[in-house]
Parts: C-alpha cells; sequence; structure tokens
C-alpha cells in the first residue's frame, strides 16, 4: 500500500491475506463483487458456470486482504474470503 | 389463575357460550376485530383469556384478526377469531392460506344478513356458500353449525378439536339469532370435555418432512423454535413444505389435504335425527332454523303428516351420502333456511331426483316462522 | 440447527451456508437484484447475535424479498400479500420470547400490507421489519409502487409516475416505531450493523433498504446495476440522527441514509404481561 508518509505503527500493523473462495455455479454475474473489490483483484472469467453466466476469477493471487467485501455484497452466496497464512514480518 | 373451565349452569348468550367451548377446548389465542353480532364473543375473551394465561388482541382488520390467528396457531397454542359477514369477506383469503398451509384454528361466523352492509343487526344464514367456497382455489374444510348457546358451547368445543385432529380451519357458522339469544348453558367438569390436541412430530429433526403425512392424511405439526425448521408457504408445496411450481406438486397436495377431509367423512359429519323413523317427508335444517324445523314437524304430525328432520350439525362437508340414502326411500325434502337457497341446492343435487326437494327459505332479518314450512308441506305434499 | 457456531466454516461452504436452505440455491432473484445482498446480510446479523438459531423465526408476505422466507434455514413463514406483519404479530404476542423478523419489500409492506405497517409501529410490537425498497413490484414485471419517484416510468405509468413516493422513515416514526434505519445495499456492513442493532433492540424496528431492481425497474428508468450502486456510492449522505421529515428520496438532491431513530419505549408484548399477568409467578 502507498503511503505519502509513513505511519508511525507500520511495524506493527499486520495486514492480513486472504483467499478468495469462488462457488462458480451459485454466480448469475451482477459483477458487483468486481466492481467494488477495493484491491480490483477479481475479473470476469471466460468460462460460462451451468446457468450460463461467467462467475468472477481472481487476478492477482495473494493481494486479497480478506475485508470480505465480495462476501457481504454477493446477493448470491456465491463468493467470500478466508484468512490465509499471515504475511511474513520484515 | 382462575379455572379455565366454569363448571355449573349458566345463563347466558350464544356468543358467551361459543366463547367459554373455546376457553374449554384450550384456545389460548384470540385476535380480534369488533363486529356485529360476533363482538360479545370478543368481549368475552379479553375478559378471560389472561385469567387463563391466554392472550387476546384487537387487531386493525379482520384480515389482520385471521393473519394473527394463523401466526399464533405455529407457535403451538389454540387460536381462533370471531366475525359476522362483512368480516367474513375480509377473512376469505386468509382462510385459504390456513387450508393451504394446514393451519388448525377456529373462525367463528355469527352471520347477519347481506349483501354488503345488509341488516347488521339482524339474522341471516346466507354465508353458507361463502364458507364452503368464498376463498380462492378448491378445497375442503369444515364447516359447523350450531342451534343454541348449549351448542356453541359444544360445536365450538368440537371445532378446535376437529381443527386440532385434521390441521384444517374450521367454521362456527352461528347466526344474530343463536349469537344473541339466552338460554341455560350446562358447562360439564373439565374432565369430562373431550379435548383433542394436533399431532406433534417425534424423531429425527434432520429428517423431518413438514406434510409428510400419517394414514389418515394429517401430518404432524411441530411449533415454532421445536428446531425443525419448517418452511409454511402458501405455495403450491411439496412434502417437505418448500414451493414447488409443478402440476404434479399440485396434484399431490391437492389429493392430500382434501383427502384428510373427504377420507375421513364418518367421523366428521354430525347430523341429527327427529322423528325420522317412520318419515316421508324430511325437513333438512341447520342453525337456529332447526328450531324452525322442530316446531312445524310437530305441528305437521298433529295434522297427520309423516314428517321427520334431518339437522345438520356439519354443514360442510355436506352429508352427501346420507342424503342420497334418505331420497330413495322418501317422498321428498324440505329445506329450511334463512337465504334463498344454497343450502337447498345441495339437498337438491343429492336427492338426485330420488325425492323432491323444495325450499322454504327467507331473504333474511328473522327466523322463519313454522306455519311457512307447514304450508309448504301442505301444498307441496 | 440450533446452535450458533462462531468458527468460520471451511471451504467451499459459504459461511453462512447453515442459515441457508441450500437445496434451494440458486435463488429467484434476478442477477444485479440486490435482495440477495439485503437477505445475507440479515442472516449475517442473526448469526452475530450469537442467540439459538431457533429463538428466530422470519415472516414474509408475497413478492420477489417476501421469497426470502424461503430461503432461511429458519423456521419462517411465507404468507399472504401484505399480511406478514399482522402474522408475525400473532406469533409475537403468542411468543413473546421470539425473534420475529418480517422481511419483505415496498409494495408488499407499504400498499396492501400499509395499514397493518402503521398500527404495528403504533404498537411498538417488537419485531424487526427490513424492507426492500427497490422502487417498484419487480415480480409481478415493474408496476408503479407506493415508492416510485415522482415521474420514474413503470409498466402502468409509461408516460412517468404523477404521484410522490412515500417518505419510509418518516411514515415509521410518525407511526411511532422506536428504530428506524436507511441503508443501501452498497453499505453492507453498515446494513448488517443496522439489522443486528434492530434485532437487540426491544420494539418496533424499521429498516429500510434501498436496493436495485435492474430488470423491472432500472431497465425502464436507463439505469444498469452498476449505474444504481454508483448512485447509492456518490448521491447518499450519512447523517444518523437526521430528522426523518429530511429523508424523501431524491437522488438529485441526496438520499439521506443512516439510522435516524433509536429510543427506548414499552411494547406491546410488554403492556399486555404488566396489565394482565400482574402476579404470573402464582
Amino acid at each position: 500500500m502507498a503511503f505519502w508518509r509513513v505511519p508511525l505503527d507500520t511495524q506493527e500493523i499486520q495486514v492480513t491475506l486472504g483467499t478468495v473462495c469462488i462457488i462458480d455455479d451459485r454466480c448469475k454475474g451482477c459483477g458487483y463483487c468486481i466492481e467494488f473489490c477495493p484491491k480490483d483483484i477479481l475479473q470476469f472469467s471466460e468460462k460460462f458456470n451451468r446457468k450460463g453466466y461467467h462467475p468472477p476469477i481472481v487476478t492477482k493471487e495473494g493481494e486479497c486482504v480478506n475485508c470480505h467485501y465480495c462476501e457481504i455484497i454477493c446477493p448470491e452466496f456465491a463468493i467470500f474470503s478466508v484468512e490465509s497464512e499471515p504475511a511474513e514480518t520484515k | 389463575m382462575k379455572p379455565a373451565v366454569l363448571t355449573g349452569e349458566h345463563y347466558i348468550t350464544g356468543d358467551v357460550a361459543c366463547a367459554e367451548g373455546a376457553i374449554a377446548a384450550g384456545c389460548k389465542f384470540f385476535g380480534a376485530y369488533p363486529i356485529t353480532p360476533a363482538t360479545e364473543i370478543a368481549e368475552h375473551m379479553a375478559a378471560r383469556l389472561p385469567d387463563i394465561g391466554g392472550t387476546f388482541i384487537q387487531m386493525e382488520d379482520e384480515i389482520a384478526a385471521i393473519a394473527s390467528i394463523l401466526g399464533a396457531a405455529w407457535t403451538g397454542v389454540k387460536s381462533m377469531t370471531a366475525t359476522s359477514g362483512p368480516g367474513f369477506s375480509l377473512m376469505m383469503e386468509n382462510l385459504g392460506l390456513g387450508v393451504c398451509t394446514e393451519t388448525p384454528c377456529v373462525i367463528v361466523n355469527v352471520q347477519r344478513t347481506g349483501p354488503s352492509t345488509g341488516l347488521p343487526t339482524q339474522t341471516g344464514q346466507g354465508d353458507m356458500m361463502q364458507a364452503r367456497w368464498g376463498s380462492h382455489g378448491d378445497y375442503e374444510l369444515i364447516a359447523l353449525a350450531p342451534s343454541s348457546p348449549q351448542d356453541c358451547f359444544y360445536q365450538t368445543i368440537r371445532a378446535f378439536n376437529l381443527s386440532e385432529k385434521y390441521r384444517v380451519p374450521v367454521l362456527v357458522m352461528a347466526d344474530e339469532i343463536v349469537g344473541h339469544m339466552s338460554e341455560k348453558v350446562v358447562i360439564p367438569e373439565a374432565k369430562k370435555i373431550q379435548v383433542v390436541d394436533r399431532p406433534k412430530p417425534s424423531g429425527r429433526k434432520d429428517r423431518f418432512h413438514l406434510y409428510e403425512a400419517g394414514p389418515n392424511g394429517v401430518a404432524p405439526m411441530p411449533a415454532i423454535g421445536d428446531g425443525y425448521n419448517v418452511h409454511v408457504t402458501g405455495l403450491t408445496h411439496d412434502e417437505r413444505g418448500y414451493p414447488a411450481m409443478t402440476v404434479e406438486a399440485q396434484e399431490e397436495m391437492m389429493t392430500r389435504i382434501k383427502g384428510k377431509i373427504r377420507n375421513n367423512l364418518d367421523d366428521i359429519i354430525e347430523t341429527e335425527s327427529y322423528k325420522m323413523e317412520d318419515a316421508d317427508i324430511v325437513v333438512v335444517s341447520y342453525g337456529v332454523s332447526v328450531r324452525t324445523g322442530l316446531s312445524a314437524v310437530d305441528q305437521a304430525r298433529a295434522k297427520g303428516y309423516k314428517v321427520g328432520l334431518l339437522r345438520l350439525i356439519t354443514v360442510w362437508p355436506f352429508p352427501e351420502e346420507m342424503i342420497r340414502e334418505i331420497a330413495k326411500k322418501v317422498k321428498g325434502f324440505i329445506t329450511v333456511e334463512i337465504n334463498l337457497g344454497q343450502v337447498h341446492y345441495e339437498v337438491e343435487r343429492c336427492a338426485g331426483g330420488d325425492a323432491k326437494a323444495v325450499l322454504v327459505g327467507s331473504a333474511g332479518g328473522k327466523i322463519i316462522h313454522p306455519e311457512k314450512v307447514l304450508a309448504c308441506i301442505q301444498e307441496e305434499f | 440447527m440450533t446452535t450458533n457456531p462462531k468458527k468460520l466454516a471451511k471451504p467451499p461452504e459459504h459461511p453462512l451456508d447453515d442459515l441457508i436452505r441450500t437445496e434451494r440455491i440458486p435463488h429467484i432473484w434476478c442477477p444485479g437484484c440486490g435482495i440477495g445482498t439485503v437477505f445475507s446480510s440479515c442472516l449475517s446479523a442473526i448469526k452475530a447475535t450469537e442467540l439459538p438459531y431457533n429463538q428466530f423465526t422470519m415472516v414474509s408476505g408475497i413478492g420477489c424479498s417476501a421469497r426470502g422466507a424461503g430461503y432461511i434455514k429458519l423456521d419462517s413463514f411465507h404468507t399472504t400479500h401484505g399480511r406478514a406483519i399482522p402474522f408475525a404479530s400473532g406469533i409475537k404476542m403468542a411468543r413473546p420470547d421470539l425473534k420475529v423478523i418480517v422481511f419483505s419489500g415496498d409494495g408488499d409492506l407499504f400498499a396492501i400490507g400499509g395499514n397493518h405497517f402503521i398500527h404495528a409501529a403504533r404498537r411498538n410490537m417488537d419485531m424487526t421489519v427490513i424492507c426492500v425498497n427497490n422502487l417498484t413490484y419487480g415480480m409481478t414485471g415493474g408496476q408503479v409502487a407506493a415508492t416510485t419517484p415522482n415521474m420514474a416510468k413503470s409498466t402502468t405509468t409509461p408516460l412517468g409516475n404523477p404521484d410522490s413516493p412515500f417518505n419510509l422513515p418518516l411514515l415509521a416514526y410518525a407511526a411511532g416505531a422506536s428504530y428506524v434505519a436507511r441503508w443501501t445495499i452498497l453499505q453492507t456492513r453498515d446494513l448488517t450493523t443496522a439489522i443486528n442493532e434492530a434485532i437487540n433492540h426491544k420494539g418496533f424496528s424499521f429498516i429500510e433498504v434501498l436496493s436495485p431492481c435492474p430488470i423491472n425497474y432500472g431497465r425502464r428508468n436507463k439505469e444498469k446495476p452498476i449505474d444504481t450502486m454508483k448512485l447509492y456510492q456518490d448521491h447518499t449522505i450519512i447523517k444518523h440522527g437526521a430528522n426523518p421529515a429530511e429523508a424523501d428520496i431524491d437522488f438529485g438532491k441526496g438520499v439521506v441514509i443512516g439510522k435516524f431513530i433509536h429510543i427506548d419505549k414499552s411494547t406491546c408484548d410488554d403492556r399486555y404481561t404488566e396489565m394482565h399477568r400482574p402476579c404470573i409467578d402464582d
């Protein structure tokens, strides 16, 4: 994340990492998760699901911060994120 | 808490007897909306229910009144409402919801004269066909007709028992005269009153299906919070209670909810006979008109006519088989009812040409005089 | 079934799967429809109460939003058009310990069911009413509703709606609701918090949730689902404690959202118990 100055507690703050899970066949392709992902890591995939929609796909693996916004904005219970291993502290 | 059953002799109106019958049957919830001539039932319940741990609520209209009793029924309590013509019309949609979701409840209709506002303070029996067919779609329910305050007490108990046993809304089709007249009502000891409770489910909750019926076509009914996680809908539904938008599901559901009534007619239908043994003319009547019929039978007998009375205590489902059988043996039927022909046409249909069927009816407002029936007997037979 | 597990379920199970009738998913709601988001938010709020699930019941009327009751794995009731609130009132008065949630749409709750709404609010009937407001009758194909903005097009107002819509928070407040909030589906976290707060609030809680109906409202009013969401993002003003009288929906001026009312007052069932069962312990 780019800061114009470095916050004082930057050493202590750990940005959580998440893994996005997509249940393809529940998706109806509204695109809300893609549009409103704060890290812009989702895209429509090329593939079709069982109902003929293009479910989202993660384009930038490892950049999910596990904010769960895709999970809560999704009207279909088709996407959610789980916390992955914490990032290494430098 | 005060005793629920007020054992003893009382001089009370039919409306009050109806309320006491409900309480004796275990009613714990009353959803009300005032309307003449049924208001006294609500007033009595408002005073009595809190004493016995029940709840009374006056809703904003009759639609809300019936909706509230359906909701209350799913919490596991016995619930009821009471109304008259205009309110009964407003209840029709949710009556269908009660039938479709198989929700036990009792609706009393103290009939007055219609159509529309009609004669609000005067008697009528013009809602009988509405009771049978008033809600949209095809269905079966049970309607009983009391003919005296004592009968109001017993028929309301029976209404609760049938509604619990068959999981169906049961209508008590009283009328203004029966509701407002005071007579001696004997309330027996609580232990002598037979009270039926709805079948409850048992067994594994995760394998429970809401509409998986037993041998009599009735499925056990859990209450909210029992942990069965039921979904109840007025949409056509499958055995699980889930909406199923197919003709097959519709057929299956209808077969069962109609069948549970049609296949148990012997248990549901109750009639009473008076001097029927040698009768070749049968007066058919129900509710307050039974009193006309009884007097007419005696007067006609004195004149040498072999007349008997068949009193329909259960009006719906209609005792078709019984009328068919009687029709083979008698000259004719005279239906006495305070309308211009409703149950009469059912009698005519079942008589099927084997016996004559005539109506002694009235446009409503007052009880039919026995002389009118007598005149009909003399003229027609 | 009756427990409320705090642990996150393992993938590929969605964290709300324990509250959904998964065998009925995908649900009937159209692509881009916001009802699913409101529904999901409601489930999260239920979960966050950490109360046993069998203390909850959901009641709905008829319409798209009302289908919610069919997807929640709780005792749930899909009743008749407009009658969810009196049905729920019956449940509440017969079993005051239950948490009763009414989940329905604007047409159901405020046109055909308007009378029931104001009376339940007047009595401060202890229930949570979630109104998914998509400004139209979605299920029947986009007819004008009591909430459709003035001049908006619908199938029954092809030249535009000549009438003014209800200001729902004002209506709820005036009728006596003790918790009133409005959010859109975009502020999902605030919405979940509000629903959670409303469930915990003793009294009549009302939450209006603005939600897109891209197929039957958006299409006729030149709004793609993302456009509607952008409206929610750019033309809403969060103003807690705002006067509900200033909460008209006018995206031109900006729509006020937030928690408007949160007051304590006695509820219908409380008063009934106090007055009628003074010696309940006897």
